[in-house]
């Protein structure tokens, strides 16, 4: 039997405080990428019962994607949003999910996330993390940016920390563990990374702004 | 003396573009703050440093 909307919510009341669950239930993040940071990001705040999230990516599920991201074996080929909104509604029937299939462009980020509050950057280049980070903060003055850099290899997971760059700009990770280095992605260290955003979120969320 | 990460240099007067190239920095792959205020990239032409700029580059590496 699946608890009613009153159950469930009252559960995550009890785990987190009705002040603080009343903020995570009105709220609307934008998760952009949805590999092994935004998949695991998307995961925790469903769980943690955000109200609304706006899911963007063009990819698909691919089976070199299962070791690190929330999909199943039998979703490879779907469309990635279409595979995480069903993965999320099975954990919360509750939430709220917006999606888009399509590949971010300097010309399209500020429609796509225009409803959100806090972005989190969850893409896997260089470039594309660029780009998100520096048009939120030069056109979006009234929105958070939580972006990560650095979560490559077997490197401690220690080494991965969450620091504020600036007033609206976090970001997590060691900051120089490149994939582009050779070095593989390795599920528990991107999830340790994932895990920072997403609490980061949530910090933002009941007001705690310091990383 | 401007302030670049948290490390000291001469670059009073220099312009943002030339800096960030003797750095090394790729203007691809990064984002920086002067003073904790985004710099436009299309600005970094024109950007001169200032006695007691404080200049953080994030510069982004590949993972996610």
């Amino acid at each position: 039997m699946i608890p009613t909307k009153d159950e469930f919510y009252q559960a995550l009341v009890e785990r987190h405080g009705a002040e603080n669950q009343k903020k995570f239930d009105e709220a609307v993040v934008a998760i952009c990428g949805l590999g092994g940071l935004g998949s695991n990001i998307a995961t925790c705040l469903a769980r943690a019962g955000v109200g609304h999230l706006i899911l963007i990516d063009y990819d698909l599920v691919d089976i070199s994607n299962l070791h690190r991201q929330q999909y199943k074996i039998t979703q490879v080929g779907m469309k990635k949003t279409e595979a995480l909104v069903a993965n999320l509604k099975e954990i919360n029937p509750y939430i709220k999910v917006e999606t888009h299939q399509v590949k971010m462009t300097e010309e399209n980020v500020e429609s796509l996330i225009d409803g959100a509050h806090i972005i989190c950057e969850a893409f896997d280049s260089p470039e594309s993390k660029a780009m998100l980070v520096n048009l939120v903060l030069e056109k979006m003055a009234d929105k958070y940016i939580l972006s990560s850099s650095g979560m490559a290899g077997f490197d401690s997971a220690n080494n991965i920390k969450t620091r504020k760059v600036s007033r609206r700009f976090y970001l997590s990770g060691d900051e120089v563990s490149d994939v582009n280095a050779g070095i593989g992605l390795i599920s528990s260290r991107v999830m340790v990374c994932g895990a920072h955003e997403a609490h980061m979120v949530l910090r933002i969320l009941i007001g705690e702004m310091e990383a | 003396m401007v302030f670049i990460n948290g490390e000291e240099y001469q670059y009073v007067n220099a312009n943002l573009s030339d800096v960030l190239k003797e750095l090394n920095y790729k203007k691809e792959t990064i984002a920086v703050e002067i003073n904790e205020e985004i710099v436009p990239k299309a600005t970094f032409d024109e950007t001169i440093l200032k006695d007691g700029d404080v200049v953080e580059v994030v510069s982004f590496v590949g993972g996610g």
